[in-house]
């Protein structure tokens, strides 16, 4: 396998995670994190291989699937920011019922085959070399989550309501007395984010892993998702980054596996899951002042560089993630 | 977060509540997939208690469920979340598997089996340790650590059990060759019921964890961390030592889960891949709905493991998937956690007394 080819590859393979890193992105941006990923991304898959079965359009798969992944939102907001229950609690309970729906619901359309995303080149661009196959070369959903990536660091960074979005997750109660309405921002992007996510569990199954069954064999890429938000310190680039290289991962994985066949097979597939925990604990290490002593020992100009690696990695949530807001 | 403190008829009256609300929407999933809501229900209620046979796995069932509930009391006192509770069920039963292997035929059964549920102690605590140390000593926070330590734990016994383990011959994701009933845990009989002895074992567990918590400077320094963590540590209580043992003890408990998942009366009597099968996440859901209150953990632990048990019906005769199970359970601690949030937006000041 070529070096573009497998770039290709994990382009196009990336588009469910990305959507999903991007959705829970801005939920955390805001302050809000929405622990039910792992069950959400099943349950609009599902959803949205059902719905795009059912009705043989795409549209409405993908349309299912955002309207699933914004309703399993609101229940976080409402739980949170209405009832004020501990974020965590209320999203891993989710992540148990959504899970279980998925599999529940989706049981009549298991092993069925339905409608898939078209492939679809870019004319003239398609033959740039290396930047022709890997980007121009794919389906409309890779096109749609490299804009997206792009245009939610756009907005996040360079635009007045980003600005707010991040004082939403910062400072609630410097924007609650700017005059925004904190509570109902949070709703919203608690919603955006959710239905984001939902579009990443739809591009799965109708398009990178095509179809439904049970287990769908992603089980587990939603905690993923959520490590790699902390991974991308909160940056949809960054993130996006993190994104790339856990599929590309994932892809090795599967390259390895027709490199050694004598390996047992079942183990490459769930070898990233803990290279991806390993790399999230590189980044958080950087904080701890226990690591801090332990560099001591070493020699001044060793220790800085070290010191200066760890801090380029270092990631720090927005400070009131999880933090529930009272209007006073 | 804690039912303690409202009083016992509310509390009673919340959980009729969410009893009914919850079999509502499983009645309407169930009718949306065209089966008859009353006939699943009626299924799960004889699954779980249609024979005495059936309640020997019903109670299978709820001991490790028991011992998991009674591991996240001492972390949920301290007021982290071991969402890593999984693989140390794993490491438990990987622990008590590989000191089987080794031990036996060669020393007592008896002995065997005694040192094995030591060992899945000790597997399970140090995976639990493991956890709380990345997140005392690393700064890494406890939900992703242990998300990760149970990938790895996962990896492991796929592993084992395709290559150093394999069965003679056939290496395959069954899992490890079964062992004989000499190491198998006792039953005892109490006509006409057949008690599976790791179910007493549970009970045990649960009953010294919630006098440990009550009772001891241990328990009491916990709650304290667990109430503020920066108050505690102002009154000198050494918080990252407290930490640390509410993790391990946490992660012997559901070792022991692991050890009876193994070699319990009707357990598999094998290793297999995620031979955890849940039971370490469900057991979150039976603490956040039973909070500190460790009689609470005990009865919702038996509903839950009744319900599950009841709903392996469910494929066999009529077609649907037994996660209908997990719907239900989900649902009542959802409900539980929105009428607890509602009771406090309605009567302030009286939802957190």
């Amino acid at each position: 396998m070529n070096l573009v080819a497998l770039a290709a590859a994990v382009v196009g393979a990336a588009p469910p995670v990305l959507f999903a890193v991007l959705g829970e992105t801005i939920a955390e941006k805001a302050g809000v994190i929405n622990l039910s990923l792992d069950g959400l991304i099943l349950l609009t898959a599902m959803a949205g291989f059902a719905a795009a079965q059912a009705t043989g359009n795409l549209l409405a798969g993908f349309a299912a699937a955002l309207a699933v992944g914004a309703a399993c939102g609101l229940v976080v907001a409402l739980g949170s920011l209405t009832l004020r229950q501990n974020q965590v609690a209320t999203g891993f309970v989710l992540t148990i019922v959504c899970q279980n729906l998925a599999y529940v619901l989706g049981s009549p359309i298991a092993h069925v085959p339905g409608p898939q995303v078209p492939y679809t080149p870019v004319p003239v661009l398609q033959h740039w070399p290396i930047v022709g196959p890997l980007l121009f070369n794919q389906n409309p959903l890779v096109y749609a989550s490299v804009l997206a990536t792009a245009g939610v660091w756009w907005y996040m960074f360079r635009t007045q309501p980003g600005l707010t979005l991040r004082g939403l997750g910062e400072r609630p109660a410097a924007s609650f007395a700017r005059g925004v309405d904190v509570i109902r921002m949070r709703y919203v992007y608690t919603l955006i984010g959710g239905a984001l996510v939902g579009l990443g569990g739809a591009s799965f199954s109708l398009a990178v892993k095509p179809g439904w069954s049970r287990p769908y064999g992603i089980e587990g890429t939603g905690w993923i998702v959520l490590a790699l938000v902390v991974f991308g310190n909160w940056d949809p680039i960054r993130a996006a980054a993190g994104a790339y290289l856990f599929v590309l991962l994932q892809t090795l994985a599967t390259v390895l596996q027709s490199l050694i066949p004598s390996a047992p097979t079942q183990v490459f597939p769930t070898l990233p899951f803990p290279l991806m925990i390993l790399a999230l604990l590189l980044v958080t290490l950087g904080n701890a002042e226990p690591v801090r002593r332990l560099l001591r020992p070493l020699p001044d100009s060793l220790q800085r560089r070290v010191t200066r690696v760890l801090r380029a990695l270092q990631a720090s949530p927005p400070a009131s993630l999880g933090v529930p807001f009272e209007p006073e | 977060m804690s039912v303690a403190g409202t009083s016992p008829l509310r509390t009673i009256a919340t959980g009729v509540l969410g009893l009914v609300v919850t079999a509502a929407c499983g009645a309407g999933i169930l009718s949306a997939l065209g089966a008859s809501p009353w006939e699943a229900y009626r299924l799960i209620a004889a699954g779980a208690f249609g024979s005495p046979e059936r309640i020997s796995y019903v109670l299978t069932a709820w001991t490790p469920l028991l011992l998991c509930a009674a591991g996240l009391l001492l972390t949920f006192a301290a007021g982290v979340w071991n969402i890593g509770i999984e693989g140390q069920v794993i490491f438990g039963a990987v622990f008590a598997t590989g000191l089987l292997r080794a031990l036996d035929p060669g020393v007592p059964a008896w002995a065997g089996v005694v040192l094995a549920g030591l060992g899945a102690m000790l597997g399970g605590a140090l995976w639990g340790g493991l956890a709380g140390a990345l997140r005392a000593y690393g700064n890494v926070n406890e939900i992703f650590g242990g998300l990760g330590l149970n990938f790895i734990a996962g990896s492991l016994t796929v592993y084992l059990v395709l290559g150093p383990w394999a069965r003679p011959g056939i290496a395959s994701t069954s899992g490890t060759l079964p062992f004989p009933d000499r190491l198998w845990l006792p039953t005892f009989a109490a006509p006409p019921l057949v008690v599976p002895g790791e179910a007493i074992l549970g009970l045990v567990a649960i009953g010294l964890v919630a006098g440990a918590l009550r009772g001891t400077q241990f328990g009491l320094r916990l709650k304290a961390i667990g109430k503020s963590s920066r108050a505690a540590y102002i009154r000198g209580i050494p918080v990252t030592r407290g930490l640390l043992w509410a993790f391990a003890g946490c992660g012997g408990l559901a070792g022991l889960a692991g050890y009876v998942l193994v070699i319990g009366a009707y357990s598999r009597h094998q290793l297999f891949p995620l031979i955890s099968g849940g039971y370490g996440f469900l057991a979150i859901l039976v603490v956040l709905l039973a909070g500190s209150n460790a009689l609470a953990g005990i009865l919702i632990s038996a509903f839950f493991a009744a319900v599950s048990t009841g709903s392996l019906q469910l494929p066999l005769q009529m077609h649907l998937d037994s996660s209908i199970s997990g719907i239900l359970e989900g649902t009542l601690v959802l409900l539980a956690l929105f009428m607890r949030g509602m009771q406090a937006r309605l009567a302030p000041g009286e939802g957190d007394r």
